[in-house]
This record gives C-alpha cells, structure tokens and sequence, in this order.
C-alpha cells in the first residue's frame, strides 16, 4: 500500500529526490572542471568586505572520491529499498515484514523455552526459577497496569497476592479468568433495600462483618436488610465465586472502605471487568503467568 | 655531464617556476604522497618515548587481571563499566562528563602553552603513523630508496617489499583492533574464542572495523586526517596567542638562506643567513610543509624540524636553534628563552590550570567518597494509593538496588518522613555482586494518620555493618 494520499506526491517525492542528487552530481562535475586564477601570495584574487580574502587550499581529489561514493551508493539504495515515491525497491523490504519475520524468530525461539512448562501442571511450574521470572515479566507488560507491580491491586482491582478469590483460586479458575476474561455485575440495590437510612445501616451491618463497624447499633437494624445481599454474597458475607460476588465478611476493601464508600456501590451498584487476553497472550504465556499469580499466594509442588 | 665536460660556467637550473599572476588551479587537488625522512634527536626521543607510554598501556591494560577480573573492562552488554577496583553503572555517567571535562581543559591548557602538543606527541593518529612509518622504514628503506621504489617500474623486489610491508601492517592493524574489542569483552575469553575460530559476529566485525580503520589511517590517510578531518586540529588554533611555544623558523637569523660554499671569502659568507638551504626540515616533517613559511595550519608541532635543524646547526658549526620552540612575541622582540618560560604563567593560562586542578580535584575526591550502592525510587504505575485490612493507606514503589560492590550485599529499606509510617514485609534483600535488583516496596499508613495530598517520605537503604547506606526521597500519596 503507498504511504500517499495521491499519486502526484508519490512522483513529487521521486523527481525531486533524483533531481537533488543530479544537482549534486552536476555541481560535482561543475567544480571539478572549474578552474580559478592562483596569486603569488597564495589566495584566488577574489576579495569580500573589503578585505576578505580566498586563500588556495583546495580539497584533496579523493574527498571528490567520497562525494561519488555517496551518489553510488544512493542511488544504489533507492535501487533495493523503498525511497522513490511509492517504490518498494528491488528487496521488497517492509519494516512491517522485517518486524514480521523478527516476531517469527522470537517466537520460535521463545516455543522452545514454552515447550518444557507445557506437560507441566500450573502448580509445579509455579515452583520453577525459569518460569517465575518469565512470568513475572509476563505480568509486568500486562496486568501490572491494573493489578500493580506487586499484583497486590488497587482500588477497583483485585489484590492477586492473597487468598480471597472473587472467581476462584484454583489453578484452572485462574487459567480460565486469564483466557476469557471477567465481568463483575452488581446491581443498584437502593431500591431493595429501603430508605437511605435504611442504606446506611446497611453500610454499617457490612462494616460489622469484617470487625470494622463504628456504630453497632446501626449494624444490628441493617442486619435483616442483608436479606437483599445474601442472595449473591450469601447469609453472612461470605460471597460467591460462582457468581463472582466478593466475600464481605474478611477485611479486603475493594472499592473503598468505610461506610460512604459501601453506600455509594448499594446506590449505584457496579460494573467491573477484566478483559480477556485469550488472543494477546498466548495459551502457553497465560499458563506460565498463571502459575507467577498462583504462586503468590500458595506454596508451588515440589 | 655535458656542462661539465665544456667547463662552461655553472648553469642555474630553476626547480620551482615562478608563478605569475594569472596562473590557473583547479578546485580540487591530487595528494602529494609525503616521505618523512628519519631523525634522530631529542624531539624525536619524546615522540618514541610517548609511543611507547600509551602503546604499553593499550596493549598491556586488558590482559591486568584486578581480583579474579579484567582490571579494564567496559562490560556494554551488562551495562558496567570496571575500572581497576570500581564497578560503575550507567547512572555513573557524570564521572564520564567529568573525565571529558578534564580532557578537554587538558588540551585547552597544553595547547595555551605549547602548542599541538597532543596532535604532535600523544594523538593515536600520530602515534600509530609513526609506528607504521617505522614498519615502511624497515622495509622499503630510507626516505630517498622509498621514493624511488614507488617511482621504479615494477619488480620481483617491488612486488616482495610492499607485499610483506602490507602484511605486517595488517598484522598489527588488527592485533590492534583485537585489543580494542579486548576492553569490551572479556581479552583472554576473546584469544580463546579466537583460536578455538569461535569469535561472534560482532566481535569480529569490530575487530576487523577498528584493524582496517587503523590500516587505512596510519598506512595511507596520516597527515590527511589531520589537515582535512580532524576537527581539534581546527579549533585549537583558536587557543593560541603571541605568547604560546610553537614551532618557530627564525627568519632573522636564517635569511637570505643559501647553500654553504667553503669557498667563499668569510666577508660574503657573514652576509648569508645561517639557514644553509638544505631542506632537512622539509624533508623530515610528517605533513610535508616548510616551517620555513612560518607557522601553519598543518603543523602538528612535532619537533623533528627541529631535531633535523639541530643537527645540521651542529656540523656547520652554528648555533642550535635556528628551528626552536619559541613564541610570536619572542621571535618578534628577540626575548631569550628565560623572558619567554616566564610569560607561560599568563592569566589565560593561570583560568586554565585553576579550573583543572579543581575539576581534577573535585572528580577525584568524588570518587573516592563515591557510595558503591545507588538505589532508584520509582512509584508503582498503576497503583496511586489503596486500602489495605483496618482501612490502612497503603502506596507501592519499585526499588532498584544497585550493588557497586564485588560482594554480595543483604539490603534492609527503611522509611521516615510521616508518623506511623512503615515498611510493610520488612523483609532483607540479597543483592548480588555487581548486580542491580528490583523489588517491590510497600509503604503502609494508618488512616487519618495524614491530609489528602503527596508527602515527601525517604526511603533508607543500607547494610547491616553500615557501611553502605542511600537515603532517596519519593513520595507518599493519600488519596481524597
């Protein structure tokens, strides 16, 4: 495909491309036939400001010799490779292709670093020098953008290192959640759940969980409100990784901590996702990084 | 013969024809090869004495060994650079600067004084010239046996003299070129792989890129690198005054030149310069001028003019020095060499050396207090700020630790700056030799504990003896 919008650039860039370099050829020969007058003292004669004069000191021939060079191996260049407008040269050389045939080559020497993990169950592999290090860069270039560099998250995104799983910690659960991705719904619940004070003790019953409450008699009226809750966090928080609904009653604040921060998801609800890397990645690199996540948090098989 | 034979009076032949006013050169003109004659004297022994100074020690630095390691070795594709018992990083650079800094007010100061001192004694373009001119020398002869080999028609002794002539040149070239990879990669791994022919690609490449290159300029290019090339060459002419040494002609004494005849009554023989016209001094000088001209761009100051100037001084019995070290104002104002030296001490000399001696100073004091751990603070990416178990602000950083060490080093990190601040896991870090590391730090704060807002905090990085201890400063966010 030609880089130019209309042809007339694509000639543009050629004719004024060979014309440059016959000009300076033509200069080139112009100057080696010029001959200039030599005074005694030395300088051609020729006087500016006054009292400037051109003193006698010519270029060596050979350097005449490097200026041919650059013609040659110009148009030698525009000859093979892409230069003259829209011509792709005598190579047929892309950067595309040349980026191409590198990723190949990587990527075959990289098959044969994958074929020893491919047998191996995740659990072994997260024991293997080779591997974490591979996975760990894995993770670098692709989920440290919202899980951070020590997979520890942020707000939002899940902590990695610990053992609360919203989808699930097995091996297989983490392969699965790599390849397709997630997405995790919670609906506006303030409907359900009743005024907005209702809400806030709500907000309060859900502190009370994890040991974290600020007024216990708030919590105990939000108690049977949970009722609304426990049908995907089930009866007394302690979530579901069927249905991807975090555990409520351990001291892992996803979306924030304290009581505005849980009234503001019963309000508005959520909408989260984890995009899927099946495609990006491939099956044998999200075996590999699934083993680096895995290994945070439990002990790899010997 | 003919002249001679009829005992006519003795015809002039001119050599050199006047050029008139309307004369016509070209733009461009062909190289006039240039055969230095051979000289001996005490200019000379200090051009040998420098080639050998900085030759032993290009070719002798790589095989030092400096405890168990190259003592020299510019490791690029680790990123280190070992330097006797230093190992310095990239981040090191200003130790470069430095060092160039000090180069370059070197040649300032050298040039103020003495002129081309470095371009006629210690530049490798010099020096290598010389050593191949010697290699020519031995081969093909002296100057005069030279000239007429490469006019001569071509021989079975032709053929021999420059065919052994380019061997050795070539030989040396790129035992040369193979030192210089030497202090890239590791010299005596390199003469290994070279005799088991296992040398990468690369290295072969440099190594026939730095030989053939030496080749080409100290074989064929010399002086043409310094007359067209060579950019100090040009803008040291920029440094001189009246008051700098250069390699001077002294017309007064020498003029009018003309041949020494023993016959001449001594009343005609005072009126003569003592320049006997014997064109040594062209005939010696590497890039082919007559010093006799005065001074000009070509001159790398060698002093073999001098040398060669000395010794016909000596056997016609005149005073040395007619070609000497001296400066405009002394040729101009007949200044003895005293009055001369005394001038050096100038305040653009003085500025010069001040700044030097500082520079060299500063560098050298820098190195020696210079911490060999360095660490890099860098705030995780992605992470601003979270909230970890009982609401607690937690913020991530990236920790490079960067050993400078030849031991391996257990690191502990520490942070001041905010009450209640704490290093989450405080857990050591083994960092190995020479090596840099990347972990993952956690600053932990309690709620409330500080506003919203970025806080300056310090992250304090040592060993257990203390011997190694970096203070860095980052930043703490508590987010809204």
């Amino acid at each position: 495909m030609s880089d130019f919008l209309h042809a007339f650039w694509a000639s543009y860039v050629t004719w004024a491309t060979l014309g440059g370099i016959a000009a300076c050829a033509l200069l080139l020969w112009v100057t080696a036939r010029k001959k200039v007058p030599l005074r005694d003292d030395n300088t051609t004669g020729h006087v500016w400001d006054e009292d400037l004069r051109e003193a006698n000191n010519p270029l060596p021939l050979w350097w005449v010799g490097l200026f041919v060079l650059t013609i040659v191996f110009g148009l030698g260049y525009l000859a093979l490779y892409p230069g003259l407008g829209s011509s792709q040269g005598r190579l047929g050389w892309s950067a595309a292709a040349q980026y191409g045939d590198e990723q190949a080559k990587a990527g075959e020497a990289l098959s044969a670093v994958y074929a020893a993990y491919s047998d191996m169950p995740v659990e072994k592999i997260a024991g293997n020098a080779q591997a974490h290090a591979i996975g760990e860069r894995i993770f670098m270039n692709n989920c440290a953008q919202c899980h951070a560099s020590d997979a520890r998250g942020s707000k939002g995104f899940p902590n990695l290192a610990d053992t609360d799983w919203l989808h699930g910690g097995t091996p297989e659960a983490i392969v699965q959640t790599i390849t397709k991705g997630r997405v995790g719904v919670m609906p506006p619940m303030a409907a359900a759940v009743g005024t907005p004070d209702d809400v806030r003790n709500l907000a309060q019953y859900v502190l009370s969980l994890s040991g974290r409450s600020t007024d216990s008699v708030r919590a105990g009226l939000g108690r049977s409100k949970f009722t609304a809750c426990a049908a995907c966090h089930g009866i007394g928080g302690v979530g579901n990784t069927a249905l991807g609904a975090p555990r409520l009653n351990d001291d892992v604040w996803l979306h924030g901590f304290g009581e505005e921060a849980i009234v503001n998801i019963i309000n508005n609800g959520k909408h989260n996702v984890m995009p899927a890397q099946e495609g990006r990645l491939t099956e044998a690199q999200i075996k590999v990084v699934a083993a680096y996540v895995w290994g945070l948090s439990n002990k790899p098989a010997p | 013969m003919a002249d001679a034979s009829t005992g006519k009076a003795r015809r002039r032949i001119p050599i050199v024809p006047e050029p008139g006013p309307e004369q016509q050169v070209r733009l461009y003109a062909a190289t006039r090869k240039i055969y230095p004659r051979t000289i001996a004297g005490y200019f000379n022994n200090w051009r040998w004495a420098m080639v050998w100074a900085t030759q032993l020690f290009f070719y002798g630095m790589p095989w030092l060994e400096w405890g168990g390691r190259q003592a020299l070795l510019f490791d690029l594709a680790s990123r280190r650079f070992y330097i006797l018992g230093l190992v310095l990083y990239p981040q090191d650079l200003i130790y470069l600067s430095g060092l160039l800094v000090v180069s370059a007010l070197s040649l300032f100061l050298f040039t103020a004084v003495a002129g081309r001192l470095w371009c006629g004694y210690a530049c490798p373009q010099t020096v290598y010239s010389e050593i191949f001119l010697w290699v020519e020398r031995h081969v093909e002869g002296e100057r005069s046996a030279r000239i007429r080999l490469d006019g001569g028609a071509l021989s079975l002794e032709k053929l021999v003299k420059k065919w052994f002539k380019h061997i050795v040149w070539l030989a040396m070239a790129l035992w040369t070129g193979f030192t210089f990879v030497g202090y890239f990669t590791p010299i005596r791994e390199l003469a290994l792989a070279f005799l088991q022919t296992r040398m990468g690609g690369w290295e072969i490449f440099w190594v026939l890129f730095y030989g053939l290159a030496t080749y080409g300029n100290a074989g064929f290019m010399r002086e043409q690198v310094c007359k067209y090339m060579c950019p100090y060459a040009r803008f040291q002419g920029a440094m001189f005054d009246r008051d700098t040494l250069i390699v001077s002609y002294d017309p007064a004494r020498g003029e009018p030149r003309g041949p020494l005849d023993k016959g001449r009554p001594a009343a005609l023989a005072r009126a003569r310069g003592d320049c006997i016209d014997c064109s040594l001094c062209v005939q010696v000088c590497p890039t082919g001028i007559d010093i006799r001209k005065g001074q000009q761009y070509e001159c790398i100051g060698c002093g073999l003019c001098v040398d060669a100037c000395n010794q016909v001084m000596d056997k016609v019995a005149r005073p040395r020095g007619l070609i000497r070290y001296s400066t405009e104002n002394g040729l101009a104002q007949g200044w003895d060499r005293a009055r001369m030296l005394r001038r050096v001490l100038r305040p653009r000399v003085l500025v010069y050396g001040v700044v030097l001696l500082a520079l060299g100073l500063g560098l050298a004091a820098s190195l020696v207090v210079r911490m060999p751990l360095k660490v890099d603070v860098v705030r995780d990416r992605a992470a601003l700020a979270r909230i970890v178990a009982g609401g607690r602000l937690e913020n991530v950083y990236r920790l490079q630790l960067m050993n400078a060490t030849e031991k391996e080093q257990v690191l502990r990190v520490q942070a001041h700056g905010l009450a209640g601040l704490l290093v989450a896991a405080d857990e050591p870090y083994a960092v190995g030799p020479a090596e840099a590391r990347w972990v993952a730090v956690r600053l932990q704060l309690p709620a409330e504990q500080a506003p919203p807002g970025s806080h300056p905090v310090y992250f304090d990085v040592g060993n257990a003896d203390g011997s190694l201890h970096v203070s860095e400063k980052s930043i703490f966010l508590v987010p809204r």
